[in-house]
């Protein structure tokens, strides 16, 4: 009798656990992210892995981006911009505290943007922010900000990762124990596993659903879906395309895809014969078939791009039709170029999925027009010494995951070699304008020259494909810039 | 012949071995479909008359990347296995002919690379000069070579002590022509049988390798890289990872058989316990 009620009691104790286990969870949220960050400081480094813990929920621009890519304002409650669109005149939120309890005013301001323009500044971007001649505090909530030259997209600028404001109290601590003003504080750091956010309470802003937020490093697909399914992690943003099938059609789980700034390309080394022949460039366009290669790589959730620009963005046109896909008339250009039975080179590859599975296929419809490719898959680390430092290479598969990144075909030095001045002055021009309408039509203009010149192979925009417990809500479909924004995640009731 | 026959493990491993490398050789002049050729709209066919193992995510023939993919790891195997011959079985006849601080430095030597398993080598090969497959070559013949010093010292070691070879000494050879002309004809049965089970060894490293990534490079193809790139769709299509799974463990089992029989065709000493000789 004795051990059937210890029994009984001991089924009662463990179910009431068991509850309270499921109730706890309905503030808290474990999510499954690929890569981890190299450090935490989003000023000190390009990692997208950085931004995706800390954008937005530790740390806090002047302005913020939206799910929809547009500005919104941040720390800053409102602006005012001269005629001359050269002086910014920012009015702060009063009341706002960092996770330390320190106070955030204009001198905080100040500080993280004189210490991106410094000498010795690490910054990954700080060429957006140097056109930036002066911060002067006028008075503890007002900043004001003078420009050598206008930009046009300076509040979206203000609002990425790379100019979030910091206390010069914590700001050499970031990297490791970062302290912001979001509406999440770091809580926990095990290094290799997982990094653990919690709800910081005095937050200035409106209040947020999740109390804490777990993001676990899980780079394997296979490992990732075992979690998924186990229910050791709550969503990804960021899923293989190839395993998605596991989760259609199951009512516990929620795929949302969506886009990113993404513009997957063959990255061409157009300083390099053959390359530096346009008809070389064409002929390559036209052997490329793009559906082939978005089915092949992303299970059909790619969008087919045709110039450097993603699709979601307001100012892209459709160039996909320049060079359709063409065996016949790939050959007679190649004909016409001096190499009628084709030629060989080689493609290197970063260790990337869908760069993996790009380049095979790639490789087998040149072979078709009769060029024949060498594939050469390195690491991480060897790509960016290789291809983007040192320049030695023919072909390369790569996404430029940055928004608005066509500036770089403006730069003769980068890694692709792309030396045009007509586009050059074009650029600087599209800069310089804050007209929309005007911007839009320049904008045009560069994406045309770009596909016209075949500068690099134009292939798809990279996807998002996040998986979800059916019960969350709030997340961002898309990606309009580097982030997983957890503000709005809740769990339904 | 007869004595094949007399063992049907032997004969059903060597057959076995051998219609797999067979296999593996046919891929070099013929395959159903050129294991290139990248076809998305034909994927995930599963079998059909015209694919027999059915085709995997990039459209692409299993039966013509199985057959290539077993080429490829007879080929790993069978290099690693000469290294470690070539370079193990002159350090274990040294070590067995000429004695003292010969034998201590070679036996050292041998516990030295034993402590480094293969996947540590090919790791440190990578770092170097990259992944690939003659890599994964050196890697695994490296891991071979005091496997067969050892087994090389210890059957000569055996023999030195017979007559014949004190007969040979006395008729004036030195000790680099007793161990060629001695000792090695009479451990080679031992060293085939060793290199028929580092073989197996060997194409079960060489998968390993190219699972985690070491080893052979896309788009030449081995059967553990089809392993790797089936490992994320495993719960949707299985069979991608059934295929080249079972490959590699009939190839392994078949070698091990073989291996097995060759030992107890081979050995003298079973021999005498095995009632047919003595008839």
């Amino acid at each position: 009798m004795n051990t059937i009620t210890k029994a009984i009691g001991l089924a009662l104790a463990l179910s009431t656990a068991l509850a309270g286990v499921a109730m706890a969870q309905s503030t808290e949220v474990r999510i499954g992210v690929a890569l981890e960050p190299p450090t935490l400081d989003p000023t000190a480094g390009a990692a997208e892995a950085i931004d995706i813990v800390v954008y937005q929920n530790i740390f806090e621009g002047l302005t913020r981006i939206d799910e929809a890519g547009a500005v919104q304002p941040g720390l800053a409650e409102s602006w005012t911009i001269s005629d001359d669109g050269l002086t910014y005149t920012f009015k702060l939120h009063d009341g706002v505290t960092f996770h330390d309890g320190s106070t955030f005013d204009a001198e905080d301001v100040k500080f993280s943007f004189d210490r991106i323009l410094a000498e010795d500044s690490v910054n990954a971007h700080k060429e957006f922010y140097e056109p930036i001649s002066s911060v002067t505090v006028v008075d503890p909530l007002t900043v004001e900000m003078k420009l050598d030259r206008q930009i046009g997209r300076f509040l979206f600028d203000l609002g990425r990762g790379d100019a979030v404001i910091v206390a010069p109290e914590s700001a050499d601590n970031n990297a490791n124990q970062p302290i912001g003003t979001g509406p999440f504080a770091f809580l926990q750091w095990d290094k290799g596993s997982r990094v653990i956010l919690e709800a910081y309470q005095p937050y200035w802003g409106e209040p947020v659903h999740l109390t804490k937020a777990t993001y676990v490093f899980i780079s394997d697909t296979a490992t990732l879906t075992n979690a998924l399914l186990a229910g050791d992690i709550d969503g990804t943003n960021n899923f293989g395309q190839e395993a998605l099938g596991v989760f259609e059609g199951n009512p516990q789980f929620t795929i949302l895809a969506g886009t990113t700034e993404g513009e997957t390309i063959l990255g061409t080394n157009n300083r390099k014969a053959p390359f530096d022949n346009l008809k070389v460039r064409q002929a390559m366009a036209h052997a490329l078939d793009r559906q082939a290669i978005i089915d092949g790589a992303t299970y059909g959730y790619g969008t087919p791009i045709g110039s450097a620009f993603a699709p979601h963005n307001a100012y892209y046109v459709d160039l996909t039709g320049t060079y359709p896909h063409d065996v016949a008339k790939a050959k007679a250009l190649l004909a016409e170029a001096g190499y009628p039975d084709g030629f060989s080179a080689t493609l290197k590859l970063p260790p990337l999925a869908y760069a993996s599975l790009s380049g095979q296929i790639i490789a087998s419809q040149f072979a078709e027009v009769g060029i024949k490719l060498e594939l050469i898959n390195v690491e991480f680390a060897q790509w960016l010494e290789d291809v983007y430092t040192n320049k030695d290479f023919d072909l390369t598969i790569i996404s430029h995951v940055e928004p608005f990144d066509i500036g770089n075909y403006a730069n003769p030095d980068y890694y692709f070699g792309y030396d045009n001045p007509e586009f050059q002055a074009l650029i600087e021009t599209l800069n310089g304008t804050t007209d929309e309408a005007k911007r839009k039509e320049l904008a045009i203009q560069a994406q045309t020259i770009l596909a016209d010149d075949a500068v690099n192979g134009y292939l798809f925009q990279l996807p998002q494909t996040g998986v979800w417990n059916a019960k969350l809500t709030g997340m961002w479909k898309d990606s309009p810039i580097e982030g997983l924004v957890l503000r709005d995640i809740r769990w339904a009731e | 012949m007869r004595r094949l026959f007399s063992h049907p493990s032997l004969a059903i491993g060597l057959i076995a071995t051998l219609s797999f490398l067979a296999i593996g050789v046919l891929s070099l002049v013929w395959t159903p479909f050129p294991i290139e050729q990248i076809n998305i709209p034909r994927r995930f066919l599963g079998i059909t008359p015209e694919h027999w193992l059915g085709t995997d995510n990039l459209g692409r023939d299993m039966a013509s990347l199985v057959m290539s993919g077993t080429w490829t790891s007879f080929l790993v195997a069978a290099i690693a296995v000469i290294i470690g011959m070539g370079v193990g079985v002159p350090l274990g006849l040294a070590a067995a002919a000429w004695g003292g601080p010969v034998e201590w430095l070679v036996l050292r030597l041998s516990d030295f690379i034993f402590a480094f398993p293969a996947i540590i080598v090919a790791i440190l090969i990578t770092a170097l000069v990259g992944p690939g497959a003659s890599n994964a070559i050196v890697a695994i013949g490296i891991f071979n070579i005091p496997v067969f010093a050892r087994v090389a010292r210890g059957g000569a070691l055996s023999v030195a002590t017979l007559d014949f070879v004190a007969a040979g000494r006395l008729a004036g050879l030195g000790n680099a022509m007793i161990a060629w002309r001695h000792l090695l004809p009479n451990i080679m049965s031992l060293l085939i049988v060793q290199g028929t089970i580092q073989m197996s060894l060997g194409i079960l490293s060489e998968a390993g390798l190219s699972y985690i990534g070491l080893g052979t490079q896309p788009p030449a193809t081995s059967l553990g890289l089809m392993l790797k790139d089936a490992q994320g769709l495993f719960l949707i299509h299985p069979w991608l990872t059934l295929v080249p799974g079972m490959a590699i463990v009939l190839i392994v089992i078949a070698l091990n058989i073989a291996g097995d029989g060759l030992r107890d065709a081979l050995d003298p000493r079973l021999r005498q316990e095995n009632p047919n000789v003595l008839a």
